[in-house]
């Protein structure tokens, strides 16, 4: 679905990411990790065409994502960045409408307002349909934003997510719900391309794992191959134990940090 | 959100038969604001040094569109309906107009509820051009005949505008998200380049344009005629006809400008079509009309706190109320001191100031 060849990014001689190959297919659920600075919200700006590639390429739908008109792409991928501000007072079924935005010209059929009470009961804020945005709490309000980019997308066979860090200011149960939603998406035959800041998450939902270091590959592949101890600790730097508990399916990783000392030197 | 999922189907299909509503303001709006407007442009029409009462009005108008074949009303108070208070009424609506449409679509620009034609300067640029050009026309341009001098310099009084509102613009790209700050630092940059200038023009001139200078920086619906009616018409009516266009693009800039790219918005085309269509309201108005300043500010607020922030409402809703305070704010200035009249300009900045300063204040207030 979407190809990316040796792309490199780089500002003013800064080079922020480079020789990035991947290869996402349609069904599948892609995590992007890294440390602070590795380069992930820059990888998913090129994927969204917001910046294009200093150098190698990246194909959508076998075509060169430079290629593409901004409507054309609006109708085919979403995109839901890390910082949603947004001051004047609209209500939530607006701003999850401003999803539908491409596909109508003047009103909304009665279709759009349909996929948009969808989109709003699929992330669990139906009750918060007339609300004002901006009197919503942080993980509300991320979660209005994952219903826009949903709605964006409903419709489409096989479409692209593309989520910079989605579960940002939600609460445990909505951060699951989320990995669950992107989950069903892949079944429906969407490609989910998420940044995501959790291990244990990425290790337990993800098809595929991209760890960057330094806007470099460190390591691609499947979760158990991708994140081991010695990977996460060249990558973050911190030592980790895995462990495999007897009661959950998934192994979990455990940092591995030294009691704090309360004896100041 | 997981039982929902598992019910979907049942769902969809309950959905299905209930009808979906988007509660939009709209059609309410435009009767309501558009009664209003009729209201206040026969309330101006009849008042005045002569006064005339709405069936007189009526007979004037009947009149003339060959409806009785009898006026009744004395000469008199016709020709002052049709040579002298119609013109100034349409004026003070195409105007008003303008300038609450260029308020609204500026701040959606800027995705900021400060910026106003008069604050960042947008004004002022327009007026330096048109002074330059009526300055030059006087000297080397005699030739130009009434009309064409009058599109004239409401073209140059646009590219001013558009000129001014392109470097705020930029500037205020270079400091990151259109930075409140920048645009004001660059506001009070151009408006100290222009005061300078109209200080030179000061030293420089002779009384009768020292009057003219003061009507630039006052602003006043004085000299309306149907020249220059016919001269701000065109610009106001493109404005207002294609701006609505845009409004779903200024509504996704509220999500920020890669969400709204992301969207399918394409940033370069829609500044230019929104600094464009702004600008020909706020660039023709000042030609004809000096400095009106606040309408362009107030009037969005106002809207936007009745009617919602969709740019679909606000643009139009702002057109509408523009021209329904700049009428009566005329009638106010050519009645309150009669028979003289106080210049416009100093009535919508008396008014506007205080509003201006609770605006800031709520805002303040509310991150509290």
């Amino acid at each position: 679905m979407i190809e990316v060849r040796n792309a490199g990014f780089e500002v003013r001689g800064r080079k922020l990411l480079e020789n990035v190959s991947f290869s996402v297919k349609p069904g599948e659920f892609w995590a992007i990790v890294g440390a602070n600075g590795a380069g992930k919200s820059t990888l998913i700006k090129l994927l969204s065409a917001e910046h294009d590639v200093t150098s190698g390429a990246v194909h959508f739908h076998d075509r060169d994502l430079r290629k593409y008109k901004l409507k054309e792409l609006a109708r085919k991928r979403a995109v839901l960045a890390q910082k949603n501000n947004i001051t004047l007072s609209f209500t939530t079924q607006e701003i999850v409408l401003m999803g539908r935005y491409p596909f109508y010209d003047a009103d909304p059929s009665q279709r759009d307002l349909a996929i948009v009470d969808m989109c709003l009961k699929k992330v669990g804020i139906g009750h918060l349909k007339g609300r004002l945005y901006p009197t919503l709490s942080g993980g509300e309000q991320q979660r209005v934003q994952l219903a826009r980019a949903l709605a964006q997308v409903w419709e489409i066979d096989s479409g692209l997510l593309l989520l910079d860090e989605p579960t940002t200011g939600m609460d445990l149960l909505h951060q699951y719900e989320t990995f669950q939603l992107s989950k069903e998406l892949t079944r429906k035959n969407f490609a989910v391309i998420a940044v995501i800041h959790d291990l244990n998450q990425a290790l337990q939902y993800a098809d595929r794992v991209l760890m960057l270091k330094n806007g470099h590959v460190h390591a691609i592949g499947l979760p158990e191959n991708v994140l081991t101890e010695q990977a996460i600790q060249e990558a973050f730097g911190l030592p980790v134990q895995i462990i495999q508990p007897e009661m959950t399916p998934y192994p979990v990783i455990v940092p591995q940090v030294a009691p704090v000392s309360y004896h100041l030197p | 959100m997981l039982t929902e999922t598992v019910n979907e189907r049942e769902t969809t299909k309950a959905e299905a038969l209930q009808k979906h509503v988007f509660p939009s303001s709209t059609g309410k709006m435009v009767w309501i604001l558009g009664s209003i407007l009729l209201a206040c442009v026969i309330f101006a029409a009849c008042t005045g040094a002569l006064s005339i009462s709405v069936s007189e009005l009526w007979r004037i108008v009947a009149f003339k569109l060959g409806w009785v074949s009898e006026m009744q009303v004395e000469e008199q108070k016709s020709i002052v309906f049709w040579i002298i208070r119609l013109p100034r009424v349409c004026l003070a609506v195409l105007i008003g107009a303008g300038l609450g449409i260029a308020g609204a679509s500026l701040q959606g620009l800027f995705h900021n509820p400060i910026a106003d034609a008069t604050l960042i300067g947008v004004t002022s640029g327009a007026s330096l051009f048109a002074v330059f050009v009526i300055m030059l026309n006087v000297k080397y341009f005699g030739m130009l005949n009434e009309l064409a001098g009058a599109y004239s310099i409401s073209f140059v009084a646009f590219v001013g505008a558009a000129c001014t509102t392109l470097l705020v613009y930029q500037l205020s790209k270079l400091t990151g998200d259109g930075g409140v700050t920048t645009l004001l630092l660059c506001g009070i940059a151009i408006n100290a380049f222009v005061g300078a200038m109209t200080g030179l023009m000061t030293y420089l001139a002779d009384d009768a344009q020292l009057r003219s200078i003061t009507f630039w920086n006052l602003g006043s619906l004085g000299g309306a005629n149907w020249t220059s009616v016919l001269a701000v018409g065109p610009f106001v009516a493109i404005s207002i006809f294609f701006m609505p266009y845009l409004s779903k693009a200024l509504n996704l800039l509220v999500l920020g400008e890669s969400q709204a790219a992301s969207l399918g918005v394409n940033m370069k085309s829609l500044k230019q079509k929104v600094i464009i269509l702004a600008t020909m309201g706020v660039g023709a108005s000042v030609a004809v009309a000096g400095t009106i300043g606040f309408v362009g500010l107030v009037v969005p607020h106002i809207i936007r706190t009745l009617f919602g922030p969709n740019h679909r409402t606000l643009i139009i809703g702002s057109a509408l109320s523009g021209a329904i305070v700049l009428t009566l704010a005329d009638t106010l200035s050519r009645t309150i001191v009669a028979p003289s009249e106080l210049p416009i300009g100093i009535l919508t900045a008396m008014l506007g100031t205080p509003f201006f300063i609770y605006i800031l204040w709520e805002q303040k207030r509310k991150r509290l």
